[in-house]
């Protein structure tokens, strides 16, 4: 597979190791009320959908980004990659 | 035969090679198939299940029949297709599955016995008596089954890998690929042409007929040379495109030197090609499917259009009269081509009542070939005609054609489905197709000369417009168009036995006897009767069956369904997927910087992970590694000693919040840590479970060193940047793992200070006031040289580790060995590192398994319940809480000499040997020289609580079984005094 | 139709014409008592022991496909119980021990081989977590030997011990280990399910479940309603995209895992070779092909098909523990789906939803599991309690933090 980097143009997915669900991002909140029922939903269920995917690679072998890949799990295709970065600050993480 | 004249063979040059033992001799341009046709030999192999007498059915990579072992010892090379096997000079060749002989084959008692041996009888019975399985039926078959037998030696032959991208792959060098190769490079795409005959040309080398007004090998010979004078095309004979796979990444594997009798000096024998294309273009042509009917194995019947190939491009038919079946207008070809080659031809039997007239040639419309004679090759063929009577006629070889099916195999790579043609009747290629693949020529079942260098070019026309090119449509040259007329013919009635499969053995009946018990579905077909799951993986065999149990089920070809085609397209050998990673080369091999000096001192080595690290360093004298091990360990609490711990992982964590950083990824504080100071912590899992242990020491007030253990650098370093990127995006916090920049070594023991002073330059202070237990700083050593400094100590003894920039690692070892000479200073590797770790009671890999927790560890108190740090929260579930949890404890054989394996479970004393009264298991395990004695750390429930308990160290796997008492992990030195001395 | 060598010679002599098809086509009836989603060895295994030891009636098994089309028929054949945790051992050294009466059972031989299997090591960490493996065989009473270089050059002698760049050291052998016919296994159990009364409906897609009041009444199909007493689970490959048509989220994420098969040989390798240094096992089929696998390919996929770099990672180890097999050539690779679990280990559990059982999450360990899966799933369905050996098995195990993680990976599926 080739996933374009959204800095460094087209890598080969051998550069890149898979983490999985890009919804890792959204990691609870650790010290509230009901963390351990957030944290169980968060580290382990997942939609695993036969469809479009956003799931998060590492450029491991590369420049180190976090990429968020949409992709599709029955076809393979890949429609769209992003920064990791960008992801998490969009959907609100920051410090 | 050999014909007299004609063949793109090189006559005046002759080429001696050997088959079973006997010499032959053919030419350059010769296949080992057309070289032993020429000879007169038709029988080249034995079939999988009944041992049949085998010849050569097709002309290419296809060939299910005329399998054979090529050369020998190390480069034997099992199941090889002669009609592909190029000839050289000395090739040798030798029959498989066949004993004692091909000719005479013992197991073709299998074929007596063939009403018995019908699909799937196996699953019938051999059930009685059980045991009787493994020890007589199974090895029976598996000695009957097989096909060609390899030696064990190595390989000999290096393989290569390569990357290869371009704007255009054109695979197959037919009218097709030639004409879209030529549109696309003319237009000055970057284009690879990939062919995986020797000659390119594809059927243009096989057939009569002409392009313009030259002969069509002729024209392809000029399209070739015109290609090979454009600088952006790279040509690929001899190359097979065995995959596609995603995002226009094709697979390839080129034979260079197997058409040679070794390779060049320095030269590999194949090489996988990864091609990277924009866009791809599938010109593999077509396959001809055959006819079934009773006795059509025989050797001597052959594919029409291979047996056409035959006559026109190697000059060579497998015996003096011929006939040819057919229920196409392309068999009328095979018969003209064979009687304008001089061949004797004894009829055309077509099965169609209004096949239309052959000049020069008898026509047997309507007729069918019912039956066939010859033991060992082909002798007679029984035709039965339109008026119902039969002829028998005397031929040694019989040209069948059922029609042509695309060869669409790379389209279903990403396993789309072929569509059903009824005009062609065949499958072709599905709209699904592998993104950026496009197909032309008989692939698409445009099955004429003219549709082939018309689909080439446009499909090379579309192709440059997706890539923003522009191209010219070239004019094309005159071709034949004759139309496909085909009236659909799969098999003849009867009651014997008529094949399907070939090599497996598959008939008519089996796929009979499948449909009678249910397996009806194409996969259960398949699978049940094991139709198209030999070596050419159905190319000849699948439509055939399909057809026929189409028949079976009053069902469409098309409803009936098909199978896909996976990946390779023929088979490859591992070799040739390995490349150069085999042996020593498997994996890359990681040195620390004083492995040199090491290898001069004579040190045993061991692999952790990629690394090479120093085992023991053996004396001269000792004749037992303990004997070393135990001396390292001595020496060094006696005095001093030294270790190489490059291999450690270490991340430099920069910026202002680097603390806040650490803080979420240790579970442990690490907000308050002073800069010049070092703090041990623990990384959880999002789960819970204890990741890795180490260090992080505070170089400054926006600078930390982390370090981590060797296994875990690059997890644990992926998963900071995880963090760092994902989770908290806006912490000002950088990372880098800077593990092989810096050389490192732990220099341990009651002198190792005074060893230090020798070596740190003057200016720093290194007393045990201004550089106490977990102190840190950056210095300078031996005069001027960068430095690290940290006051660590995994032995437990007063001990620091040293780290210098990688390229002085050499130059320090020796210089702490010179330095330490007069403290006796000892080098000391990974196993008395084991041993004073487990005296003291570290938890290393053994322990930090990835299944225990914190508290599983001791460390339970670490975990901090005042911040949110990764796993804290999950590590308080209740199923890692558990009141009968598991503790790290210290264990000791009541007698100290009893040897504990490491993997010894722990039962009470006296307690049955089962599973329910298992109390714990030993995690690591060794002799302690300081306490002479064995001593273990190891898990037992409840553990801190049942110190001084004794319970039993059970290995029954091993047959050991030691009272041990649990105790302490902390072997040596339990208040950390020597650590602080 | 009971099948023997004697109704073989018979047949044989009489043309062939008394075989009857192994399974009826029956039309799904209105409702029964126990339906079964998914028709593959552990949907129809579970149906089988359901009729046979259970003693249920009224049981259908629905597939969207044609029997035994997946998991089942795609793995690389191996079974054994050499597993560490307390939560599997029991688990599958009580599968092994179905396998060892199976074919007399199902009066079908599904080649039951027990040729053994052995994982090498090459380290002496490697080698105490294996001892301590093998202990624990031993206590849970399977059966485990610690094999040393002399034992393995004798049964492997063309192993690279020379040149290896990871040495070998040793092996862990279980001898009752083995390979089996894998198609064999969906039909054996299809066939025995069939004639005591299960109705296996083929090409009939579940599109969805009727939940009423928490409480699961049957199944949607491209047939029509089914209506159920009780509705069981068992789609590997296809659990999540099941269970979300009943509003459930699982801790599975679904691979690809590619499998391998070369040329036929004639017999080289005499039982079943895991290499304990790269992604590489192998054994030999009664046909001949060296069957061989390795690692997944490592993201999230239900395209049945992987790239080239696992399958050159597999030759890699190939060549690795073989160098003799350099000239022998992969003849076919295939992909099947896995539901990785967030632990590596299954789940044999009722669900939230009343009524509605789940069997899934086998990770790669299925195949062997199928006997008692099937056993394990029926006993749940019929006594709505778990059988003693699947206890550990449950959905909400991660919830509460007893996981059965054997390779200590935690919750990253594909690295189990």
């Amino acid at each position: 597979m080739i996933i374009d980097h959204p800095l460094l143009g087209p890598c080969d997915a051998q550069e890149f190791t898979y983490k999985g669900d890009a919804c890792l991002i959204d990691r609870p909140e650790g010290l509230g009320d009901g963390a351990e029922a957030a944290f169980h939903d968060y580290a382990y269920l997942r939609d695993n959908p036969a469809g479009l995917h956003r799931e998060l690679w590492f450029h491991e072998q590369g420049d180190r980004s976090w990429l968020v890949v949409t992709r599709n799990t029955l076809t393979h295709e890949i429609v769209g990659v992003e920064l990791a970065r960008d992801v998490a600050r969009s959907r609100g993480r920051g410090r | 035969m050999r014909l007299k004249t004609g063949g793109q063979i090189d006559r005046s040059t002759a080429l001696r090679f050997q088959f079973d033992g006997r010499d032959y001799c053919g030419h350059p341009g010769d296949t080992l198939a057309s070289a032993l046709m020429a000879n007169g030999v038709r029988l080249m192999g034995r079939s999988f299940k009944y041992h049949r007498p085998r010849g050569v059915l097709s002309a290419g990579s296809e060939e299910p029949n005329a399998l054979v072992m090529l050369r020998s010892g190390g480069r034997c090379e099992p199941n090889s297709r002669a009609t592909v096997a190029e000839l050289f000079d000395g090739l040798q060749a030798r029959s498989q599955n066949a004993w004692p002989g091909l000719k005479f084959d013992a197991l073709a008692i299998n074929d007596r016995l063939s009403n018995f041996l019908t699909a799937g009888f196996y699953y019938k019975t051999f059930m009685w008596p059980a045991a009787f399985w493994e020890k007589l039926y199974e090895p029976m078959i598996r000695r009957a089954a097989g096909l060609g037998a390899i030696t064990t030696a190595p390989d000999p032959d290096a393989y290569d890998k390569g990357f290869l991208h371009c704007d255009l792959l054109v695979i197959g060098a037919g009218p097709a690929g030639l004409m879209a190769a030529l549109t696309a490079a003319r237009a000055g795409a970057r284009v690879i042409l990939a062919d995986e005959d020797f000659r390119m040309g594809g059927r243009l080398n096989a057939e009569s007929y002409g392009i313009d007004d030259i002969a069509g090998a002729d024209w392809a010979a000029q399209a070739v040379a015109e290609l090979a004078s454009l600088p952006n095309i790279r040509l690929m004979s001899r190359t097979t495109v065995i995959g596609a796979f995603d995002h226009g990444i094709y697979g390839a594997v080129e034979r260079v030197a197997d058409h040679l009798p070794t390779p060049p000096e320095g030269k590999p024998r194949q090489i996988l090609w990864r091609i990277y294309s924009k866009r791809a273009i599938l010109c593999a042509g077509a396959l001809e499917r055959p006819i079934a009917f009773a006795n059509n194995d025989r050797p001597g019947i052959l594919s029409a259009g291979a047996l056409r190939a035959y006559a026109n491009r190697w000059a060579v038919s497998p015996a003096e009269s011929v006939a040819v079946f057919t229920n196409n207008d392309d068999g009328h070809r095979t018969a003209a081509d064979l009687v304008a080659r001089g061949v004797k031809l004894a009829a055309l039997i077509d099965t169609r009542a209004d096949a239309p007239h052959c000049p020069g040639v008898e026509l047997l419309a309507g007729a069918q070939v019912t039956d066939t004679s010859g033991r060992l090759g082909l002798r007679a063929i029984t035709v039965r005609l339109a008026n119902g009577q039969a002829r028998k006629l005397k031929v040694g070889a019989l040209g069948v054609s059922g029609g042509w099916n695309p060869n669409l195999a790379l389209t279903c790579h990403q396993r789309a489905r072929p569509l059903w043609d009824d005009a062609i009747a065949a499958f072709v290629p599905g709209p699904d197709l592998p993104s950026g693949m496009a197909v032309a020529g008989a692939a698409t079942g445009a099955f004429s000369t003219h549709a082939a260098l018309a689909g080439g070019a446009g499909m090379a026309m579309q192709a440059l417009a997706d890539l923003g090119m522009t191209g010219t449509a070239p004019d094309l040259p005159r071709a034949e168009d004759t139309p496909t007329r085909i009236t659909p013919f799969w098999h003849v009635a009867g009651n014997k036995r008529a094949w399907l499969d070939l090599q497996n053995d598959v008939t008519v009946k089996d796929v009979k006897l499948a449909h009678q018990e249910g397996f009806r579905a194409v996969e259960h077909l398949k699978r049940y009767t094991t139709l198209g799951m030999a070596t050419d993986q159905g190319k000849t065999s699948n439509m055939g069956g399909l057809a026929v149990m189409a028949e079976l089920t009053g069902q469409s070809i098309a409803q009936t369904g098909t199978t896909i085609f996976r990946p390779p397209y023929t088979p490859v050998a591992l070799g040739t997927l390995a490349g150069r990673f085999t042996g020593r080369e498997f994996r890359p091999t990681r040195l620390t910087p004083s492995h040199h000096w090491a290898v001069e001192q004579g040190a045993e080595f061991v692999e952790v992970g990629q690394w090479l690290r120093a085992q023991y360093f053996p004396r001269a004298g000792e004749t037992h590694w303990r004997e070393s091990v135990d001396r390292e360990v001595l020496a060094t609490r006696g005095s001093v000693g030294v270790c190489d711990v490059t291999t450690l992982g270490k991340i430099d964590v920069q910026g202002r919040d680097g603390a806040a950083f650490l803080n979420r990824i240790y579970c442990n504080g690490f907000a308050k840590l002073a800069v010049g100071r070092v703090r041990y912590g623990v990384m959880l899992r999002e789960d819970g479970i204890a990741f890795d242990d180490g260090t992080a020491a505070r170089l400054a007030e926006d600078h930390f060193v982390v370090t981590t253990t060797t296994a875990n650098a690059v997890p644990v370093y992926r998963h900071m940047e995880f963090a760092r990127q994902c989770l908290w995006p806006d912490m000002d916090v950088q990372l880098i793992s800077t593990t092989e920049a810096w050389a490192q070594y732990a220099i341990a023991g009651p002198n190792s200070r005074k060893l230090l002073q020798k070596i740190v330059d003057a200016e720093f202070d290194i007393s045990n006031d201004a550089f106490p237990f977990m102190a840190c700083a950056e210095i300078t050593v031996c005069k001027g040289c960068p430095a690290r400094l940290f006051r660590i100590s995994f032995s437990g003894e007063l001990a620091y580790e040293l780290a210098v920039p990688a390229r002085y690692g050499d130059a320090l070892i020796r210089r702490i060995m010179a330095e330490g000479a007069e403290f006796d200073i000892t080098p000391y590797g990974t196993e008395a590192l084991g041993v004073m770790r487990i005296e003291k009671g570290h938890a290393a890999g053994s322990e930090l398994n990835g299944q225990t927790t914190a508290l599983n560890l001791g460390l339970g108190r670490m975990v901090s319940t005042r911040k949110d740090s990764i796993g804290a929260v999950l590590s308080r579930r209740e199923g890692l809480n558990m009141p009968d949890a598991p503790h790290l404890v210290g264990l000791r054989p009541l007698n100290p000499q009893s040897r504990i394996p490491a993997g010894a479970h722990l039962l009470e004393i006296g307690a049955q040997m089962v599973a329910a009264n298992d109390q714990g298991y030993l995690s690591s395990a060794c002799y302690s020289p300081c306490l002479q004695s064995y001593i273990a750390l190891g898990f037992v429930k409840d553990g801190q609580k049942r110190l001084g308990h004794k319970l039993r160290a059970l290995s029954p796997l091993t047959g050991e079984d030691v009272e041990v008492e649990i105790v302490s992990p902390h072997f040596i030195d339990p208040q950390g005094e020597r650590l602080r001395a | 139709m009971r099948y023997s060598g004697f109704r073989v010679l018979k047949e044989a002599l009489s043309g062939h014409k008394g075989w009857r098809p192994l399974w009826r086509s029956p039309d799904p009836q209105p409702a029964y008592d126990i339906v079964i989603v998914g028709g593959g060895g552990h949907g129809l295994a579970t149906a089988y022991y359901l009729a046979r030891e259970f003693r249920q009636h009224r049981i259908a098994v629905i597939e969207k496909g044609w029997i035994g089309g997946g998991n089942v028929g795609r793995n690389t054949t191996i079974i054994r119980s050499n597993y560490l945790l307390d939560g599997n051992e029991p688990f599958y050294e009580y599968s092994l021990k179905l396998w060892e009466g199976l074919e007399q059972e199902l009066n079908y031989n599904a080649m039951v081989s027990q040729r053994g299997i052995v994982n090498l090591f090459h380290s002496d960490a490697q080698r105490d977590a294996y001892i301590r493996r093998g202990n624990a065989m031993i206590l849970h009473g399977a059966d485990a030997e610690l094999l040393d270089l002399a034992a393995l050059r004798r049964e492997y002698p063309f192993v690279d011990f020379d040149n290896a760049r990871f040495p070998i050291k040793g092996g862990l052998a279980q001898r009752r280990g083995g390979t089996v016919r894998h198609d064999a296994v969906a039909w054996g159990y299809a066939r025995a399910a069939d004639a005591l009364g299960v109705d296996i409906i083929q090409n009939c897609q579940v599109t969805g479940f009727r939940i009423e009041n928490g409480r699961c009444l049957g199944v949607e199909t491209a047939r029509g309603h089914i209506g159920a007493g009780k509705v069981g689970v068992a789609v590997a490959g296809s659990s999540s995209r099941v269970m979300a048509q009943a509003g459930l989220r699982l801790p599975i994420e679904s691979h690809v895992l590619q499998a391998f098969v070369s040329e036929g040989l004639k017999p080289v390798l005499p039982g079943v070779i895991t290499f304990g240094a790269g992604h590489f096992y192998c054994s030999q089929s009664d046909k001949g092909g060296l069957v061989f696998g390795g690692d997944l390919d490592g993201y999230n996929s239900y395209a049945q098909r992987g790239n080239l770099p696992v399958i050159e990672d597999v030759a890699e180890g190939g060549m690795a523990l073989f160098p003799g097999l350099g000239r022998v050539r992969l003849l076919r690779a295939w992909g099947g789906v896995m539901d990785m679990s967030m632990d590596g280990s299954p789940i044999i559990d009722r669900t939230p939803v009343e009524q509605l059982y789940f069997n899934g999450g086998w990770c790669y360990g299925g195949f062997k599991a199928t006997p008692a899966a099937g056993m394990c799933f029926a006993h749940l369905l019929a006594t709505d309690s778990p059988h003693p050996t699947a206890t550990a098995y449950r959905l909400d195990r991660f919830a509460r933090g007893f996981m059965i993680d054997e390779k200590g990976m935690g919750a990253q599926p594909n690295l189990h």
